[in-house]
């Protein structure tokens, strides 16, 4: 049965083929419709809003670092926001805002699950190309507007959005309470809103393709784990994405049309407001409704790429893949039922706090267990260190480091103390903004021969991973102490508290970790473009991997393979398996008399 | 000028890259291309380091503790704090030998089996002893911090009293904090932002009788050894009350009242004498006179705890813990709203 739809679609696909017509500059680079093309766009679009993001945090550090001292650099950057070299509070907070934007849905949402479900997806599952071509390709210029927009906003006079990256109402609400709530936070919510359709398209057309077009012999015990990883996270955004959006629409509507959907009571600029019956939390639960299973969003594509990365360059079998999948599913479903344990002290129900601490405290064991199978993948390998591998063990180590302070902020009694403090802005940066910028990294060094088929430099990359490992964890592990020390998140000085004076020393110190770290993304940003054009031609198969992508050729094609697709008779991990005469052997190699299939 | 000037060193620097890259690329071209491939030379550099740094980071995690271990907040200052701190320490012990585990594991292991020639690595593909045994151990730790972190949780929150609680209202509003006592009766006048006016910013309804003998008030003066029950209110955004000495934080939302019980047991003149307030306030001193600043003394201090516009940074209001007879005769010299409004 299943045999017969695969052929039926193996045939369908081949179909598909046959309609290639010539192409212009404009239908191969702009309105491709080609899933390899449309990967890339998004990577270059995520990488063009990751240096914005990571330029707003060196200008923030510096600040930060340097309270009220004069920077000509800051007036350079940002004009009347910072008269005479001085940061204003209100662009300090709409930096920190457009910041977290931007890492966390522009870079770490799109850059890195555009990216690599696009690219990765067909080639990995034995597919002509997405299941909807034009689906996928609307998906990225929804994004694409959303990123203009997004930059946009940062133009507009009273300036952009300000009320941190969660834009809780009121704050966001009101212009009279900031002028980041302006039009600047009206633009945030078109932006969002478009982002939104854009990566709803998006997360369908990888579920629809991944259920629907592997290729024969594909089952789903032997898709790679990126391919979990990527499947997963797109069900992930379907459920949650879509109430975000209404969110942000219930939100449009109180700022423009006056409704009461989260204001109420409100005295603000000298005259009482005429909103009433509102609760500002209901906004809280729908934000973090999505907010939380976001994370996973983020970060499940990283694992899944450190997971193909750690196997194949560990020469070894990922251990314990059902174990994986299976954290993998946990991980997924569990983070739905613990939005709550970003909200402790919004006043809500105890009980409801109860419920969140379980539930949350729960993820640890999944999580465990996948550091646990990374660190065993490793044990009696045989080691390349490709910048590829050197990033995903460093996302295993962020892993770790970050997924214990979770132990602390998920326990509802401890994080009265630690809510909202430098804490948990070390703890969210470690787990999720490294480790799944570490993934992305990873992604990138070890799949660029398929993107581009050139190499990158081996050397700059070495460069790259040492001075960003070292970096990253200088900026973001002091913080934890700055945390116990009861210092409060988003505040534009420290000065202002004579018990925080102590820690002027370690803020000046992050601060120079946070630019020497900023600085050496520029080794990856030259390496990147250069080897596009430059770069040493790449092999087929330069890392000696098993999955099927490394069954097409070099140059790219529609349609992904010249003949047929490519027959699976076995999973992914077959690396130094005893009786093979290689250390690898590929997906599509059949099982050899009497070699028993893996796992 | 310096803008210009950075520019044309980053210029610079580009250059300098494509120069040194175009060497690379010849002396790749002499070696055929071979420069680029990962090899057991890289194996072993890139390892040794992976132990180096690896390792590096970890010892500098230990000193880390070892020198900015003081800048922890001092002793609760409540009496449920400590309930709190005690979870927080077992919690970090147990994360903390977990973290020196496993990280030192992984970076030797990194090293330990960085690629060789004519090694081959052992195709070991599951084990479900071993994965049944990292899924249990994980979860038997996480069941005793579970059920003791829901125990405080739940004391914290559902406080049982013996006497009845002093009933104080935190109000919020951009950018600082006013507190309002109940008074003899011990019960708060009714209040509403439609009420707010001139003197009267935090409306209370003057028609209320029980609002007579409210006193307002810019200062949070608690009587130590008694339990208070607050009760919070913003007028415009939303706040958090966070008082990082009595490890309490409740936030403040328009629109609906929240509440948060402690009992403080320290006072002020007492955390004063205490060792490690007075090694902070001196250490504080010496920075605050090299720069020309005032002398600090140490106060316990309310802070606004989420982002509310431009000075959020700065909303602060003193607390001072006092003995009883000091928090009555304080209480006596305030005007109550029957005076003032």
């Amino acid at each position: 049965m299943s045999t017969t739809t695969t052929e039926k679609n193996n045939h369908f696909q081949d179909h598909l083929m046959e309609h290639h017509h010539e192409e212009n500059f404009f239908t191969k680079y702009i309105f491709t419709m080609d899933h390899k093309m449309i990967g890339k766009q998004f990577l270059i679009t995520g990488m063009f809003m990751g240096i914005i993001g990571v330029m707003m945090s060196m200008l923030f550090r510096l600040e930060i670092a340097y309270p009220e001292q004069s920077f000509p650099i800051l007036e350079f950057f940002l004009g009347k926001w910072a008269p005479d070299g001085v940061m204003d509070p209100n662009m300090y907070l709409a930096l920190v805002t457009i910041h977290g934007t931007i890492m966390v849905f522009f870079v770490l949402t799109a850059g890195l699950s555009g990216t690599f479900s696009n690219l990765l997806i067909p080639l990995q599952i034995g597919a002509r190309d997405m299941a909807s071509g034009f689906m996928n390709a609307l998906s990225y210029w929804f994004f694409f507007l959303s990123s203009v927009i997004m930059v946009v906003s940062l133009f507009v006079e009273a300036g952009p959005a300000a009320s941190g990256w969660t834009v809780y109402p009121p704050l966001s609400a009101l212009p009279q309470a900031m002028p980041g709530s302006g039009a600047g936070m009206t633009l945030w919510l078109i932006s969002m809103t478009l982002f939104i359709v854009g990566s709803l398209l998006g997360s369908l057309n990888y579920i629809v393709t991944v259920i629907n077009m592997r290729t024969k012999g594909m089952s789903m015990t032997r898709l790679p784990l990126t391919i979990w990883a990527f499947l997963v996270t797109a069900i992930l955004g379907v459920l949650s994405f879509p109430v975000l959006l209404s969110a942000a629409l219930l939100l449009m509507f109180d700022r423009l049309l006056g409704t009461s959907f989260y204001l109420s009571d409100i005295f603000i600029g000298g005259e009482v407001l005429s909103y009433s019956g509102g609760s500002p939390v209901l906004y809280q639960h729908l934000f973090w409704f999505l907010g939380h299973p976001e994370v996973y969003i983020i970060l499940l594509p990283a694992l899944g790429i450190s997971s193909e990365v750690i196997a194949t360059n560990s020469r070894k079998p990922i251990f314990g893949y059902r174990a994986m999948v299976g954290s993998i599913l946990a991980i997924a479903f569990l983070s739905f039922i613990v939005w709550g344990h970003h909200m402790f002290v919004t006043g809500m129900n105890p009980f409801l706090g109860s419920v969140f601490t379980f539930t949350t405290l729960l993820i640890a064991i999944p999580s465990a267990v996948k550091a646990f199978n990374y660190i065993t993948t490793l044990w009696k390998g045989n080691i390349q260190f490709t910048p590829a591998m050197l990033f995903s063990i460093a996302l295993v180590s962020t892993f770790v480091t970050g997924g214990l302070t979770g132990v602390i902020l998920g326990d509802s009694a401890l994080d009265i103390n630690v809510h909202d403090t430098y804490f948990v802005v070390a703890h969210f940066h470690i787990v999720m903004g490294l480790s799944a910028i570490y993934g992305m990294f990873a992604g990138v060094y070890h799949w660029f021969p398929k993107m581009y088929g050139r190499m990158m430099n081996k050397s700059m990359g070495y460069a790259h991973f040492w001075l960003t490992f070292i970096t990253a964890y200088g900026v973001f592990f002091p913080m934890h102490f700055l945390g116990m020390a009861g210092l409060p998140r988003r505040y534009y000085s420290n000065t202002a508290f004579p018990m925080f004076d102590n820690l002027a020393d370690i803020n000046v110190l992050i601060t120079y970790f946070a630019i020497i770290g900023g600085a050496a993304q520029l080794i990856f940003i030259f390496n990147f473009f250069y080897s596009i054009w430059r770069g040493p031609k790449a092999k087929q198969n330069p890392w000696r991997g098993n999955s099927l992508e490394w069954t097409t050729p070099v140059e790219h094609m529609h349609g992904n393979w010249p003949g047929d697709i490519p027959v699976v008779h076995r999973w992914a991990y077959d690396y130094s398996k005893p009786g093979a005469e290689e250390d690898f052997v590929p997906q599509n190699v059949p099982l050899a008399e009497g070699e028993e299939s893996g796992h | 000028m310096s803008a210009i000037s950075i520019i044309v060193l980053i210029v610079l620097v580009i250059l300098t890259l494509v120069q040194v890259m175009r060497i690379s690329e010849i002396s790749s071209e002499i070696q055929k291309g071979k420069d680029n491939e990962v090899g057991p030379k890289d194996n072993n550099t890139q390892g040794r380091l992976m132990l180096l740094v690896g390792f590096g980071f970890v010892i500098s995690v230990l000193v880390m503790y070892v020198a900015w271990g003081r800048l922890s907040l001092p002793e609760p200052s409540s009496a449920h704090g400590a309930e709190i701190d005690s979870l927080w320490n077992l919690s970090m012990l147990i994360i903390n030998i977990v973290f020196f585990i496993v990280q030192p594991i992984l970076f030797y292991f990194a090293y330990k089996y960085r690629g060789k020639k004519g090694t081959k690595a052992t195709y070991f593909e599951h084990n479900n002893r071993l994965e049944l045994f990292w899924t249990v151990v994980p979860a038997l730790a996480l069941a005793v911090l579970i059920i003791w972190g829901l125990n405080v949780w739940s004391t914290l929150m559902m406080p049982e009293n013996e006497e009845e609680p002093i009933l104080v209202e935190v109000y919020a509003q951009q950018f600082n904090w006013t507190v309002r006592y109940s008074g003899g009766d011990n019960e708060l006048g009714y209040a509403t932002v439609h009420e707010i006016a001139g003197a009267n910013i935090l409306g209370v309804d003057t028609q209320d009788p029980a609002s007579a003998d409210d006193i307002v008030a810019k200062e949070l003066h608690l009587p130590v050894g008694k339990p208070i029950q607050f009760v919070f209110r913003a007028q415009d955004v939303i706040h958090s009350a966070y008082f990082p000495h009595f490890r309490a934080q409740m936030n403040c939302v328009p629109g609906s009242v929240t509440n948060f019980q402690f009992t403080p047991t320290i006072t002020t003149a007492e955390i004063r004498q205490n060792k490690d307030v007075k090694a902070h306030v001196e250490e504080v001193n010496e920075i605050r006179k090299a720069k020309g600043e005032d002398i600090w003394e140490f106060n316990y201090v309310l802070l606004c705890n989420k982002i509310c516009g431009a000075a959020h940074y700065n909303m602060q209001m003193d607390i001072i813990v006092e003995t009883q007879d000091e928090f009555d005769a304080w209480l006596k010299e305030q005007k109550t709203v029957a005076e003032t409004l």
